[in-house]
């Protein structure tokens, strides 16, 4: 029996070897070098474009194999469920008043709540943003699978042979490079650590910083557009964008330099920060200095009044919202009266949604279906700086920012409270509507006793 | 992540909602994937406070009223044909339904039921009336703390003097359906669906 199989062993045993070879001397050279270097050779938008063929024919052979077997192909609707009544429930109630004669509580007062409820629970401004964006044909992830797999065998097969390539070829190699990025980030930041401070420092730390998050981009295969690059942020300034992923992260730091801000973690995560706030300085803040509001106000002044130091990176809405839209914007970092970078990410969700849905999956969970998606791709836009203007308030300039970045980006612009995703709204809303309807009520009153 | 919805809803049960609410086949499997998108626990079923997540209804003032109406008697869970039979009150009239007989008997979607429905919003205990205390509780819900008790309590005495025509100080349904006799109440109790 051994001496059946031995030379079977040893052959197998080149064969891996010679594969193991070849397979990293064509990491080195198509993956990692163009990620030291900055350049790009291509290979990544070729992938993408292939990609849309791809999707394209897919679709029409949905169609068609909808149409053979009669059945209807479910279309999610991008418009949405309704038609809403565009007035507000003031506007809604006065026009009743319009009719002359006593203005006074009318038992049909009720339909216009009831009516505003129940669209509400058909379709709602709020909801719909913490779960991924429905895309209009499928993608050939089942995680987007809307029934479609079964319509045509060879649409089966297709998304099987994709399965195949995406866990089987895809996901082994990006974690290669994932973890390769990491460790190079944590290695070379201690060694440039040990320089002393001044400009070769801050050259060093710069060159290692965007090398590793160049080889993380391409541990995800992103495909990033950077537009307006002339408004990139510079020092002395908070950069401010919307927040879809924790990979938005990786996607700004790849173009520029920033400083972190966040808690601190323990383990990996703990010792990547310790490591990158060698190199240079971080902004990381203690789970109990967190909630120090003055504390945390204070670090951040200090940091962009040094002109040395890297501008800010603040996602101010606090928490992944499903890049749809844009919520509100918690204010902190708008009092700090520096200049502040607007910028609008927005993710093309055909290839791979990006959006983390924190309160249903877990980080580890999250990665796995980045890295076995596709790829992710998106487009960055750097807006004119914006900074406060004179009787302006923080929440003001807040929304006017938020505002902007709605509009380059292509996202509704919602005044709701990302906290939604896990808290209830606060009473005083309700309060807001039912002080409303009473103006209504005893505004009319008012009339009666004059008459 | 994503939505595996209208696998789930087979083409019988789609044609029965058809026929038992007038929703087409596209409406109902987009209704489909909003019911799921809203039962979080993926039961198949709504409670209470999967409706009360939602922030625009949570601060509607006669929210939890409304939520009531979903529920049949002393259930807490509605599923998918008590959700579709519900919102079926909400779908416009149409002309040429007056002509087709989905169903034996009314339309979900009748003026009849459209007010129905409301009235049911103000019966609190489902006893086919609606008394001064009922319409007094309603009162308060839609205007919160900024009308005194006086004053509220006038406002209702006037309702109801002006709705009684039998004398017995509440309100019945004929009595609720005489007094909004010349409103627009399929235009009002209606929802444009798209489809």
């Amino acid at each position: 029996m051994e001496s059946y199989l031995f030379p079977f062993d040893s052959l197998i045993c080149m064969l891996l070897g010679i594969s193991f070879t070849v397979g990293f001397t064509l990491l080195l050279v198509f993956i990692i070098v163009p990620a030291i270097l900055g350049v790009s050779f291509g290979i990544r938008r070729l992938y993408m474009n292939s990609l849309i063929k791809l999707f394209e024919w897919a679709t029409l052979r949905m169609e068609r194999g909808a149409r053979e077997k009669n059945q209807h192909l479910y279309k999610p609707y991008s418009n949405g469920i309704i038609a809403k009544e565009p007035a507000s429930l003031e506007q809604e109630i006065q026009e009743m008043r319009r009719g002359g004669a006593e203005p006074e509580f009318d038992m049909s007062d009720i339909f216009n709540f009831c009516r505003r409820g129940v669209e509400s629970i058909v379709d709602d401004e709020v909801t719909k943003r913490f779960t991924p964006e429905e895309l209009e044909s499928w993608n050939l992830l089942t995680r987007s699978n809307y029934n479609f797999q079964h319509i045509s065998t060879r649409l089966t097969a297709l998304w099987g042979v994709g399965v195949l390539i995406r866990y089987g070829f895809l996901l082994p190699l990006r974690v290669t490079l994932a973890f390769t990025g990491v460790g190079l980030l944590v290695v070379q930041s201690s060694i440039v650590g040990l320089f002393p401070n001044g400009r070769m420092k801050n050259y060093l730390s710069d060159k290692v910083h965007l090398m590793c998050y160049r080889i993380c981009v391409r541990a995800l295969t992103a495909i990033i557009t950077y537009h307006d690059s002339e408004n990139k942020p510079k020092n002395g300034g908070i950069c401010v964008a919307n927040h879809t992923s924790p990979i938005d992260v990786i996607i700004l730091a790849s173009d520029g330099c920033y400083a972190m801000v966040g808690q601190v973690h323990g383990g990996l995560m703990g010792v990547i920060q310790r490591a990158m706030v060698k190199a240079c300085p971080h902004i990381w803040f203690e789970r109990s200095e967190v909630k120090d509001r003055h504390l945390v106000a204070k670090r951040l002044s200090d940091h962009v009044a040094d002109e040395s130091k890297l501008p800010i990176l603040i996602f101010p809405e606090g928490t992944c919202i499903n890049n749809t839209s844009v919520m509100m914007f918690k204010k902190g970092s708008f009092e700090i009266g520096c200049t502040v970078y607007p910028v609008a990410i927005k993710y093309d969700p055909r290839f791979g949604d990006a959006f983390w849905n924190s309160s249903k999956f877990g980080m580890v969970n999250y990665l796995l279906h980045m890295m076995s998606s596709w790829a992710i791709v998106c487009s960055v836009w750097y807006l004119p700086p914006m900074s406060r203007m004179e009787g302006e308030d923080a929440v003001q300039f807040a929304n006017r920012v938020k505002a902007a970045i709605a509009r380059k980006g292509g996202l509704a612009d919602l005044l709701w409270d990302g906290g939604l995703k896990r808290g209830k709204v606060k009473e005083v809303f309700k309060e807001e509507q039912q002080k409303l309807y009473s103006k209504v009520l005893v505004g009319s009153s008012e009339d009666r006793s004059r008459s | 992540m994503g939505s595996r919805a209208s696998s789930l809803l087979r083409e019988e049960d789609i044609e029965e909602i058809k026929k038992e609410t007038g929703f087409s086949h596209s409406q109902i499997t987009r209704l489909y994937s909003r019911f799921h998108s809203l039962d979080k626990g993926e039961n198949g079923a709504l409670s209470r406070e999967d409706f009360q997540r939602i922030p625009e209804l949570a601060i509607n003032p006669l929210g939890d009223r409304i939520i009531n109406a979903f529920f049949p008697e002393g259930e807490d869970q509605v599923n998918f044909r008590g959700f579709m039979r519900t919102l079926a009150h909400f779908r416009p009239v149409e002309d040429n339904e007056k002509n087709k007989v989905l169903t034996p008997g009314e339309p979900l979607n009748s003026r009849i039921n459209k007010l129905l429905f409301a009235f049911r919003l103000y019966d609190l205990d489902r006893d086919d009336k609606i008394s001064r205390e009922e319409l007094l509780q309603v009162l308060r819900m839609m205007v919160g703390v900024n009308i005194s008790d006086e004053q509220l309590g006038s406002i209702a005495d006037r309702t109801i003097q002006e709705a009684d025509t039998n004398g017995d100080m509440c309100i019945s349904f004929n009595e609720f359906t005489k007094v909004l006799e010349k409103v627009d109440v399929e235009q009002k109790m209606s929802i444009r669906f798209l489809h």
